[in-house]
């Protein structure tokens, strides 16, 4: 009964609770006009994606103008450009550069997380600093030695240069991924006998599958989107090409 | 060493799978790379297994780096393209980082329909660039565009966004604004929601002013989170090439070039593709970006010092 008649609750509320009705008006008009920007590019590609060639660039704005399906079909039915050949070697690039960079980084973001061992910062800071990397140092080099192993222009020399930012990348976020796992865990398998490969394996890996699966996420995406190397080392062949390469020859 | 073996060789063969990739993909193509910058490598002279060519290319000493700092146009201007790299990485870092802190912090507080706010603003980071330039690309057009036709209804003037004139450097800047800001917001709303709410309580028992608690809680707050993504995002920045590529592209418009698109004009598009200019500017790209980032960490590092 006392604490329900302290007034300093009652008093605090309409403090920070309640806004007024105009500020309220403001503060979601400001987002309703940010989100509609957001939203436009990509909902009025979606909108001319219907209309035939000669209205998509007609000089008046309209939703529906003789909108259809054609064009998907067009594309998809391989008329302009090798659309399906394209999807399949960036889903095929993505895919292999995210599995052998998320399996490969795995091990070494536990090592990094969990152990002190002499060179552990150096090779933290490493990470980083490949991040720092434009890819204009490396792209002459990469393109000679693919040139030299005969991978030019193969989707397999692409997710090895992939590999070049995903593996440090992914190295450095699943290590922050294993920093959250308590290193009690670690302890009590090491007690019961686990080695520390038997620790990671059995133990902290399952508990660390969401930050995999974010990390593989990420690591998928930018694979997937990524524009500098494919458009310099894959446009020889139309049929070699990926979506991010492939799609500048309907915008040309 | 022997000691540090035995104590640490679980670690090691951890990192050995990753330090094997690096050394293999990262560290021999790097030396490789600084290696090709004293050389006059280009296509006909690099090796070719494919044409039975051996290399040809011969050690020119410092000829690359005198040739790009000396600003010559005929190779990028490099001065001039420098300038206009700090002044298009400054403007977007700032336009980003900007409106991200904006909406994060009206996003940070309690209303109707906040999670679609949320999902709607993040749009744009999960649209692949190379999808959203050519959204970007299609909307500026001068003639059927849907800017200049929006413009033209509320009878302003229908600019050509995307021609030889600095309108295209503000045209890709907005585009890059566009793709960044929800990574910033996303960021910052993690740092805004980490702040505790006592300390604003506590401020507003104290009197004071909405300005006063975001200088005096908010900034100093945020701190941590700012420092990091600013610094991401001017790297990623300086180094950002599909946006610039894809809009105003692929005939390089010198109106927005940028050092890695002239990079890349002179590996891929350049009448002859000169590899060792090429590899020129990425080395000076990268100690550019070294320097800053040391910088940076030491000004931070003051920074804490005083705070």
């Amino acid at each position: 009964m006392t604490i329900e008649s302290l007034p300093l609750p009652v008093a605090r509320i309409p403090l920070r609770g309640k806004r007024s009705r105009g500020r309220s008006v403001a503060l979601h008009a400001t987002l309703i006009v940010a989100s509609l920007i957001a939203v436009f590019p990509v909902f009025w590609v979606l909108v001319t994606s219907f209309k035939p060639d000669a209205r998509a660039v007609a000089p008046t704005i309209r939703l529906f103008d003789e909108s259809s399906l054609a064009n998907y079909g067009d594309v998809l039915s391989g008329q302009q450009g090798d659309f399906l050949a394209w999807v399949a070697n960036s889903v095929e690039i993505a895919l292999l550069t995210t599995v052998i960079a998320v399996f490969l980084s795995a091990t070494t973001g536990y090592a990094v997380s969990r152990f002190r061992f002499p060179g552990s910062r150096k090779l933290l800071l490493s990470f980083l600093v490949v991040q720092m990397f434009p890819f204009a140092v490396l792209i002459v080099p990469l393109f000679n030695v693919l040139l030299s192993l005969g991978l030019q222009g193969t989707s397999i020399g692409l997710v090895l240069v992939y590999c070049t930012t995903s593996v440090p990348f992914c190295t450095y976020m699943l290590k922050g991924y294993f920093d959250t796992i308590p290193g009690d865990i670690d302890e009590s398998g090491r007690v019961d006998g686990l080695s520390p490969f038997g620790v990671f394996w059995r133990l902290v890996l399952p508990l660390a599958r969401p930050g995999l699966a974010v990390t593989a996420f990420y690591a998928f995406l930018t694979a997937w989107g990524e524009v500098a190397f494919a458009s310099a080392f894959l446009s020889g062949s139309a049929e070699s090409k990926t979506l991010a390469v492939g799609l500048q020859v309907f915008v040309q | 060493m022997r000691r540090s073996l035995e104590r640490h060789w679980y670690a090691y063969a951890m990192v050995a799978p990753v330090v094997l990739v690096l050394a293999v993909l990262v560290l021999y193509p790097l030396v490789q790379g600084i290696w090709f910058t004293l050389t006059d490598i280009n296509e006909s002279t690099i090796a070719n297994p494919v044409l039975d060519r051996p290399a040809s290319y011969s050690f020119v000493g410092l000829r690359n780096y005198l040739n790009v700092l000396s600003g010559d146009a005929s190779f990028g201007s490099f001065w001039s393209t420098l300038l206009r790299t700090i002044i298009w990485t400054a403007s977007c870092v700032v336009l980003t980082y900007g409106v991200g802190l904006g909406l994060a912090l009206l996003l940070n507080r309690p209303m109707r329909a906040r999670a679609l706010y949320r999902v709607l603003l993040i749009l744009p980071w999960a649209v692949p660039v190379f999808i959203s330039a050519f959204a970007w690309k299609f909307m500026f057009n001068s003639q059927f565009g849907v800017i200049n036709q929006l413009l033209g209804a509320v009878g302003l003037g229908q600019p050509v966004w995307l021609g030889q004139t600095d309108l295209a450097l503000v045209a890709v800047v907005i585009v890059n604004v566009w793709v960044g800001v929800p990574f910033m917001m996303l960021a910052l709303l993690g740092g805004l929601q980490s702040i505790p709410a006592d300390l604003y309580e506590a401020a507003e028992v104290d009197g004071a002013t909405p300005w006063q608690r975001f200088r005096d809680i908010t900034l100093p707050g945020l701190r941590s989170v700012s420092s990091t993504v600013v610094l991401l995002g001017i790297i990623w920045t300086f180094n950002m090439f599909p946006v610039i590529y894809l809009v105003t592209g692929p005939a390089a418009n010198p109106n927005t070039r940028i050092l890695v698109t002239y990079a890349f004009e002179r590996f891929f598009s350049g009448a002859s593709r000169d590899y060792a200019v090429a590899s020129t500017y990425g080395v000076l790209i990268l100690s550019v970006l070294l320097v800053f980032a040391a910088f940076y960490r030491r000004a931070l590092r003051r920074q804490e010092a005083f705070a």
